[in-house]
């Protein structure tokens, strides 16, 4: 899994940083259970928790970036624990898991929400954009230009965050001044301090969206 | 996270059922999904009330009537709010971030748990969250707590900004629970901490908060909601105040004062509301009417401040409900 497929080599093996690290994790995990097959069926996933109590799992449908999918989750998964653990979209980060950093913003039938603090299972047949759906053929949105050239980013962990608030705050009709930028994308928090670059690039896109 | 059944309900008597029975309610779950990842609230069941068709916002006369499950930002939003009680659009985008104002219902706001740090750190003494354990906070870190309402046993502040707005304007609750239905001013869902400060609010076991009533009156429009805090969006209140205005021919008629931050519940000011009508709305008044409002104040070592912010922050919430046009 790799956010963007332009960076790939041309051909030949290849894994990226993020996939050698998940390879690495699940070998360590195969080493504690019982056999492969059950930890490649498990649909259990580490976000959410180490009880050994069973749950009852929940099948839902949930439309993410376009694409439906029927999921058999454990209750317990926040939306970020789904996208993350059982769909491998790591574009949406898990900052604090409070609800207070905002790095883990997605837009849930429309709407941002901090997906950390909602339980999936509530979300049957709800639509999900993530960081990952907002490129088309290549082209990124107006926002993630905006983002670039106004370096909007240092360590960019927060910036998916940013960028799906950021898409809520100008459709919402809330991007007309930096004041009022500034107020309504303060859920969202930068440790390194991006936020003039951040403020700029979504004034910027507010103008050509 | 532990272990929980979760279940869903498109009715609102089988939720009525379900939580008489011991279960939980979870709407937009900003709060308790929170506090049950912390391990600081453990139901082993939840109601996932969010099919019940309880979210309408309508007039019904001079009223604003506002079901329990409509979102935060809805509410604040919805253009009859804002024409009507713009007091009520004010405070709940001074609460939560986007985000949250997108998730939270307007129920679960008025059932928010405290933001009193000690109540969610589980190796702290907190009567709220182990009753009998002792308070942390007396002689703790104590900048954000209250200095109205408190007890030896609990100083915490209720967190919600739409409740002090909604104390102010007298406005009432409908609730179902399985002894039928009943209405009551959100005024009294609220309890002091006394030496029971792990009660928070009346409702009665199964309860289900439906609506909330806000009855217009001719201050409503003149209405401002001003929240001092240490930083100028996303944080709650070291002191809030809710101010309404009727002034008639250059006299206060009508007032509504309440303040949050202040109070272990949202602190409604009346002896301030009967000092200001037939006076002139100006400083020297307000300043004579705020000055009465941390009467029976008990400051911790941390927050003395807030007995002079307190006047100061009603004063500027009176001139601002008095500039709006």
């Amino acid at each position: 899994m790799t956010e963007n497929p332009s960076h790939l080599p041309p051909s030949g093996p290849f894994l990226s940083r993020r996939e050698a690290l998940q390879a690495t994790a699940a070998a360590a995990a195969l080493a504690t259970w019982p056999s492969a097959s059950e930890a490649e069926t498990s649909a259990a996933p580490a976000g959410a928790g180490t009880s050994a109590a069973a749950v009852p799992a929940v099948t839902l449908t949930m439309t993410v970036n376009g694409r439906a999918h029927t999921l058999t989750i454990d209750p317990r998964q926040s939306i970020l624990d789904v996208l993350r653990e059982t769909l491998n979209l790591t574009g949406t980060k898990k900052g604090c898991n409070q609800g207070a950093c905002g790095a883990c913003t997605v837009l849930v039938d429309g709407r941002r929400i901090v997906s950390c603090l909602t339980l999936a299972a509530m979300h049957d047949g709800s639509r999900i954009e993530t960081i990952e759906g907002l490129e088309k053929d290549g082209a990124l949105r107006p926002l993630q230009e905006a983002f670039v050239e106004h370096e909007g980013l240092q360590c960019g962990f927060c910036t998916p965050g940013q960028i799906m608030s950021g898409l809520g705050c100008i459709a919402e009709g809330h991007a007309g001044s930096p004041e009022e930028i500034r107020f309504w994308m303060s859920g969202n928090i930068c440790r390194c301090g991006a936020y003039p670059g951040i403020v700029a690039a979504v004034a910027d896109a507010a103008g050509r969206m | 996270m532990f272990p929980f059944v979760l279940e869903k309900t498109r009715s609102i008597e089988d939720a009525i059922a379900a939580a008489a029975s011991g279960a939980r309610y979870i709407a937009g779950g900003t709060t308790l999904v929170d506090l049950m990842r912390e391990e600081v609230e453990m139901p082993d069941r939840l109601i996932d009330i969010n099919g019940l068709p309880l979210d309408a916002i309508r007039i019904e006369g001079d009223d604003v009537v506002i079901g329990a499950l409509a979102r935060m930002a809805d509410v604040a939003a919805n253009p009859d709010v804002q024409r009507l009680q713009p007091l009520i659009a004010e405070s709940l985008i001074e609460g939560a971030s986007p985000q949250l104002r997108n998730m939270a219902s307007m129920g679960g706001n008025l059932l928010q748990r405290v933001r009193c740090p000690y109540f969610r750190m589980l190796d702290a003494p907190c009567n709220k969250r182990s009753p009998g354990s002792g308070c942390s906070a007396i002689d703790g870190l104590n900048a954000a707590h209250a200095i109205l309402g408190t007890s030896d046993h609990c100083v915490a502040t209720h967190p919600s900004d739409v409740a002090v707005a909604l104390v102010a304007l007298d406005a009432t609750m409908r609730v179902r629970g399985p002894e039928g239905e009943r209405s009551f001013p959100v005024e009294e869902l609220f309890r002091l901490p006394g030496d029971t400060p792990h009660l928070e609010h009346t409702l009665l076991p199964g309860e289900l908060i439906t609506e909330i009533r806000v009855p217009g009156g001719p201050y409503s429009r003149r209405a401002r909601y001003l929240k001092v805090r240490d930083r100028a969006s996303y944080e709650f209140a070291l002191v809030s105040a809710a101010a309404a205005l009727l002034i008639e021919d250059g006299v206060i008629r009508e007032v509504r004062l309440a303040a949050g931050g202040v109070g272990t519940r949202p602190w409604r000011l009346r002896d301030c509301e009967a000092q200001l009508v037939g006076k002139r709305p100006e400083r020297q008044a307000f300043a004579e009417a705020a000055a009465l409002a941390p009467q029976g104040a008990r400051p911790l070592h941390h927050n003395r401040f807030k007995v002079v912010l307190l006047p100061r922050t009603i004063v500027r919430a009176l001139e601002m409900a008095g500039e709006v046009a």
